[in-house]
């Protein structure tokens, strides 16, 4: 099995900053190993602005403030990238085994960073009830189709929640010519930041529902319409307030969950100590780590973990 | 008069109280940063937004490149802009800040691919 020195999983903008960190505190060979055919992660969809405004200090989209880590670690030598490679098991003595091209690889890594992001919350995880008809989507997912593959989702969106994904998609659905009927939230105001807000629904004249909530999603084969109601400070349905909006198509924007199976799986949890695990030689950093609100910070404080994770190569 | 306004130039939101003299800003107040009062006074007078979107690609390794505004437009003109953006298919192979539409509307304004891409593998 080869030996590496530092095993980075995940090639978004964590993973990225992570390796370059390590690299130039002295980690020589660093393989980085991602699943997607290109490196960004989720920045590849990100196709608005408003990333780079503090570690830049400019207005980037998405792919262009990747790009800015891209270009570097596909020229550096010391550090392999490994793309279409998906970790399959991470152990606690840091064995790392990964499919590519359907061929299985394993190696022994000194130090390992994970760097794999975080999954969207579902209708189901927030048990939105009714029928289960086709045209529900996560915001991602539905940004996935629209952005990378070309796709429209649907032609009438109601929007769950007002996290920035969905928000961000309000804007893009009725862009590329939708109907967005309704954003609906719970809270009595917008989980995501403001400007997203004013420039993604006000902008438009989309309506926004503070303090309601879906109660039911009604469709056959596709989702033909949801009832909407109000709900009070405990949370609780107002009674006779319901209404209904007729839609194809339902996002649902409603948190984002960092992803570590692959930790669990090795008997592993993220521990009170930044970028630590409770395994030594395992780090964590971005969205794996903690969900945040900013790409910027990500980068910044993926820095941070491949300092650490260097420091801990040299030691042992 | 008063009016108050959220600034979307960086992800603070700072709310911005401005007051109107017959329609001109005489004042602008509850900005972090000097983007904030020029916001106000452009949103005001005449809003505008860059505009970000897909194109479609063919026979390149990416079926949607990524694009901008490389300023932003006036905000009545979106609708339109997009009308025009949507016409566009790329098929040889480009790299990130190719210019897509030289003048976007007659506005002087350039469509510029955020991402590259080379032909498909």
């Amino acid at each position: 099995m080869r030996k590496r020195e530092l095993v980075v999983i995940g090639g978004g903008p964590a993973g990225m900053a992570a390796a370059e960190a390590a690299r130039n505190e002295g980690v020589r060979d660093i393989l980085l190993i991602e699943r997607d055919a290109y490196l960004g992660g989720i920045l590849n969809q990100c196709v608005h602005t408003g990333f780079g405004l503090e570690y830049f200090k400019e207005v980037l989209t998405g792919p262009e403030y990747a790009a800015r880590f891209i270009g570097r670690i596909e020229a550096d030598p010391q550090i392999e990238v490994s793309l279409r490679s998906i970790v399959v098991k991470l152990t606690a003595d840091r064995r790392v085994a990964y499919l590519k091209r359907s061929k299985l690889e394993e190696v022994q890594a000194r130090v390992v960073i994970l760097a794999t992001g975080c999954r969207e919350r579902t209708r189901e995880m927030i048990h939105i009830p009714g029928d289960r008809p086709a045209g529900i989507f996560s915001a991602g997912l539905a940004q996935k189709l629209i952005n990378i593959e070309g796709l429209m989702p649907g032609k009438r969106v109601v929007i769950v929640g007002s996290g920035d994904i969905g928000l961000i998609m309000a804007r893009r659905f009725t862009l590329e010519g939708a109907e967005v009927r309704a954003v609906i939230e719970l809270q009595d105001k917008p989980s995501g930041l403001l400007r997203n807000l004013v420039q993604c629904v006000e902008d438009f004249g989309i309506p926004t529902y503070f303090n309601h909530k879906i109660t039911r999603v009604y469709g056959r084969h596709r989702v033909e319409k949801v009832s909407v109601a109000r709900v009070d400070e405990a949370l609780q349905e107002v009674a006779g307030s319901e209404f209904e909006l007729e839609c194809d198509t339902v996002l649902v924007s409603v948190g984002l969950i960092p992803e570590n199976e692959l930790l669990e799986e090795a008997e592993g949890k993220i521990a009170e100590e930044a970028h630590k695990t409770s395994i030594p030689g395992i780090y964590i950093c971005g969205n794996s780590a903690k969900v945040y609100d900013l790409v910027d910070w990500v980068t910044r404080d993926s820095e941070d973990c491949g300092r650490a994770a260097a420091k801990y190569n040299l030691r042992g | 008069m008063l009016k108050t306004l959220t600034c979307i130039e960086c992800p603070t939101g700072c709310t911005l109280t401005v007051e109107l003299d017959n329609g001109r800003v005489t004042s602008v107040t509850g900005h972090k940063c000097p983007k904030g009062e020029a916001y106000a006074r452009q949103e005001l007078e005449s809003p505008v937004r860059i505009l970000t979107t897909t194109v479609r690609a063919e026979g390149l390794a990416l079926s949607r490149i990524p694009v901008r505004t490389d300023r932003p437009i006036p905000k009545e003109k979106l609708r339109e802009a997009m009308g025009e953006i949507r016409k566009v298919k790329v098929t040889a192979s480009i790299v990130q800040g190719a210019v897509i539409i030289s003048n976007l509307l007659d506005l002087n304004v350039a469509v510029v691919a955020t991402r590259g891409a080379g032909k498909y593998p």
